[in-house]
């Protein structure tokens, strides 16, 4: 896991499964990353699998954010993630551009 | 006419042939009830597309259709081969109306009108006391008043709607929501699902190993609820589950969303996003709501719980806007379908290939003055430019590239109508419906094929005490077949009747004038004498074919497109029809020949091989391949070049309709990308020349057909053999 914390919007690569069985620390991560920073960004390009503890604290995440005026981007997504959020219908509720390919529009009806 | 209304009749058209589709298969004995449901689904979107393009007239009819179809998916009434002709020409009905609409006629005339009342009265008869005999055609509105008892009707969801809160502990114990969402599609299909997290506490308080998640799913199945419920075995401690079967009534949503922990107006979009309720249904439960927190205001009393209100009211629930529901269905179903589909006018596609046809032509001609320049660079660049006008040819006329099978599934129908109406037993069966050809022969080979499946019905097939006596099995076979064999698509019309009577029709052909009686002809050629002008061999006629204007028909059809056909018939084992055409009409690679001066074009898919022409005899029109006898022609003498043969020939081996011939010219010129130009009416009757083209030098240069050459090359050798044969 890797966090730039210098400027006001941090970077955080999640490099780990994002399954029940980190999520304990996942959730410490998670939280700590968005203390000094005004925007986050999130990299899930390498998270290999996540189950739906994952995707929880995701959205966990993301409320914590709008709670405190912050803007947490997921800036790229492995297909594991793309994936799970797709069978969820949750894109939307993230509002992140997911970089798909151009057949498979994000489901958000 | 209205743009909005043709797109409709388009489509209509298209669901009438999934129905059809449909139906055929369940009659077969499909018992899928996807089947059945696809067959609904289809008849449901025309009502309501036919609702919002004011067609009330299609509207009405195909409701009758709707609710037979309801009837048998809620197993009310079963699968007969008489309910399902009912319904088959209910369909052929809709179609008939779509044709008014399609002519601008909104309301049918008193005839049409008559025959629609009398199918749907004949369908109604299916359904037993389901439905009132005295009952006009149901319009929506009618039939909806009789819902007024049931409280708060019914609403037009035809999905499970499951509302699930799981436990805190799922995820602790090892279960996972979402494989049990993922096992739950081995029951059916997630129409649409959201997921909840509204249960998540504060992060400090948030156990990340508990799970706070719900979801509303519109859930398309056929399972039973016990099914569903089985599902969420595993998990059912702490799980709060709601299920709702389709069409329930908008009570019980009312109720789910009162239970349901979240607010209730989130849930009602949410609801309605998932395509459970329409947002009339949603706001007719709301406005009730608010009158009753009006009334809380005034007399102090708590509001009584949106359900009950409906209920007490026995508030009838106004007829739900169809355009709503109709529009919701397309988006969920056809979605995916259009994300990868779009309509294209076929006038644009044509009018694009008549443009690559000419940048084939120019491409050409600048190649040629690159060439003579001799500047590598040049040389180079038009070389690559060539190969992607080659690739841009490739897709351009694959775009118009079409499958057969849409065409062969439309004698499912014929061949069911045809079996009932002369009481034969026929089984058809299709292969190769996958094969591509270009759309313009698809519409073009529509007719000749159907006289040639009604020919092997009628004609072909024997009756069944016939059959029985011959030792064949009752019901007769017809095959369509599609493959393709050398740069051309074979389609074979093959039945497993009487095959060809060739003693029969020597004598009618002898009787017509077409032969003199001491002309001796080959089996094959007696039998392909059916597709002389004015033959008929059927003693009597029926209204199937017989009236001796079919077969000359059929091959002047398939001759107009390039194409030929033959027939290969053993007695009493069956026939087997064999139409040949060319894969597209437009653009084709060729092998470009000389001789002299003049250039030609073969089509490179037919050629074998090439090879110098070594001590052939002169008088001698074949030659020695490999141990292998190849007739061969000279398109010098063919086409009477009159000048000298040079020093050193060429062979080009071509190969058509399963045939091997040679064609001798002086020199080989290579590949060429060959955009075709018919040839006018004056040179129609010219043998061996199938069109012209344009070389990138501005010469014309003339498409040879391989097919008639080859033949000419073979037929000259049986000729002159026979000729010797005599003699001795």
């Amino acid at each position: 896991m890797n966090t730039t914390a210098n400027s006001p919007s941090g970077h955080l690569a999640i490099d780990q499964d994002m399954t029940i069985y980190h999520a304990e620390a996942l959730k410490s991560e998670l939280l700590a990353s968005l203390e000094p920073h005004q925007v986050i960004e999130l990299d899930l390009s390498r998270v290999s699998q996540i189950d739906t503890a994952g995707i929880q604290l995701l959205m966990l995440t993301k409320r914590e954010c709008q709670k405190q005026d912050k803007t947490l981007r997921i800036v790229a997504h492995s297909p594991a993630v793309h994936e799970l959020m797709d069978f969820f219908n949750i894109a939307g509720f993230f509002g992140d551009p997911l970089v798909i390919p151009a057949h498979m529009p994000p489901n958000a009806a | 006419m209205e743009e909005i209304l043709s797109v409709f009749i388009q489509e209509a058209r298209e669901q009438l042939t999934e129905m059809e589709a449909g139906l055929m298969r369940m009659e077969q004995g499909d018992h899928d009830p996807e089947t059945l449901n696809g067959v609904f689904r289809a008849a449901h979107t025309i009502k309501g597309g036919s609702g919002v393009v004011e067609l009330g007239m299609v509207e009405k009819f195909t409701h009758v259709v709707e609710n037979a179809l309801d009837k048998l998916r809620n197993n009310e009434i079963g699968v007969s081969s008489g309910l399902i002709s009912a319904i088959l020409n209910c369909v052929d009905h809709i179609n008939a109306l779509l044709d008014l609409a399609a002519n601008d006629q909104a309301e049918a005339d008193p005839d049409t009108q008559a025959k629609g009342d009398a199918l749907a009265n004949e369908l109604r008869s299916f359904l037993g006391g389901a439905v009132a005999p005295s009952a006009k055609p149901g319009a929506p509105a009618e039939a909806a008043t009789e819902l007024e008892t049931e409280g708060g009707g019914k609403t037009m969801n035809d999905c499970w709607h499951i509302s699930v809160r799981f436990g805190r502990d799922v995820l602790r114990n090892g279960m996972d929501p979402e494989s049990i969402l993922r096992y739950l599609l081995s029951l059916g299909e997630i129409v649409h699902i959201t997921t909840i997290s509204d249960a998540l506490p504060e992060a400090e308080e948030m156990d990340p190993e508990s799970c706070y998640l719900g979801f509303e799913i519109n859930f398309r199945s056929h399972a039973d609820k016990a099914a569903i419920e089985k599902v969420f075995d595993f998990v059912r401690d702490g799980c709060e589950l709601h299920i709702l079967p389709p069409y329930s009534k908008l009570a019980d949503y009312i109720d789910l969303i009162a239970h349901l922990p979240e607010e209730t107006m989130r849930l009602g979009e949410i609801l309605v996003k998932s395509g459970s309720l329409t947002q009339e249904e949603l706001d007719e439960g709301l406005a009730t709501q608010q009158a009753g927190a009006a009334a809380k205001r005034e007399d102090g009393t708590p509001p009584p719980q949106l359900g009950e209100i409906l209920i007490e009211q026995h508030m009838v629930q106004p007829e739900i806007v169809e355009a709503a529901v109709t529009k919701q269905k397309q988006i969920s179903e056809k979605k995916a379908d259009e994300a990868r589909l779009i309509r294209v006018h076929a006038d644009k596609l044509d009018h694009l290939i008549d443009l690559v046809g000419e940048l084939v032509i120019a491409g050409a001609s600048a190649n040629l003055l690159a060439q003579k320049s001799g500047q590598s660079t040049l040389v180079e660049a038009t070389s690559v430019l060539s190969r992607l006008v080659e690739s841009i040819r490739d897709s351009a006329l694959q775009l118009r590239m079409v499958q057969i099978g849409e065409t062969f599934n439309r004698f499912n129908r014929v061949v069911r109508d045809t079996a009932k109406e002369i009481g034969k037993e026929i089984e058809l069966v299709i292969t190769g419906a996958e094969t591509e050809l270009d759309k313009s022969v698809v519409e073009k080979i529509g007719d000749p094929l159907m006289h040639l499946v009604r020919n092997a019905m009628d004609h072909g097939l024997e009756p069944t005490a016939v059959r029985l006596a011959k030792g064949k099995p009752a019901a007769g076979r017809v095959e369509l077949n599609a493959f393709h064999d050398s740069g051309s698509i074979v389609i074979e019309v093959v039945d497993d009747g009487g095959g060809l009577p060739k003693e029969k029709i020597r004598v009618k052909a002898i009787e017509k004038g077409i032969i003199s009686e001491t002309q001796t002809l080959s089996d094959q050629e007696i039998a392909n004498l059916i597709f002389e002008a004015g033959f008929s061999t059927a003693e009597k006629v029926t209204n199937l074919s017989g009236r001796g204007v079919g077969m000359d028909v059929v091959r002047r059809n398939i001759q107009a497109l390039r194409g030929t056909v033959e027939v290969h018939s053993q007695e009493n084992v069956g026939s087997r029809f064999i139409i040949r055409l060319p894969l597209t009409l437009a653009i084709i690679d060729g092998f470009l020949v000389g001789v002299e001066q003049s250039s030609f074009v073969i089509p490179l898919e037919m050629v074998v091989e090439c090879m110098e022409l070594q001590n052939a005899s002169v008088d001698r029109n074949y030659l020695n391949l490999r141990g292998e006898v190849l007739p061969f022609v000279r398109l010098r003498e063919l086409f009477e070049v009159s000048s000298e043969r040079p020093g050193r020939e060429n062979v080009v081996v071509v190969k058509a309709g399963g045939r091997k011939a040679g064609i001798v010219v002086d020199v080989l010129q290579g590949e060429f990308q060959t955009v075709i130009k018919p040839l006018g009416g004056l040179f129609r009757h010219l043998r061996g020349i199938s069109g012209s083209t344009i070389l990138g030098s501005g010469d014309v240069a003339l498409i040879l057909d391989v097919q008639a050459l080859a033949n000419l090359a073979a037929g000259a050798e049986e000729h002159a053999l026979a000729a010797s044969g005599a003699r001795n």
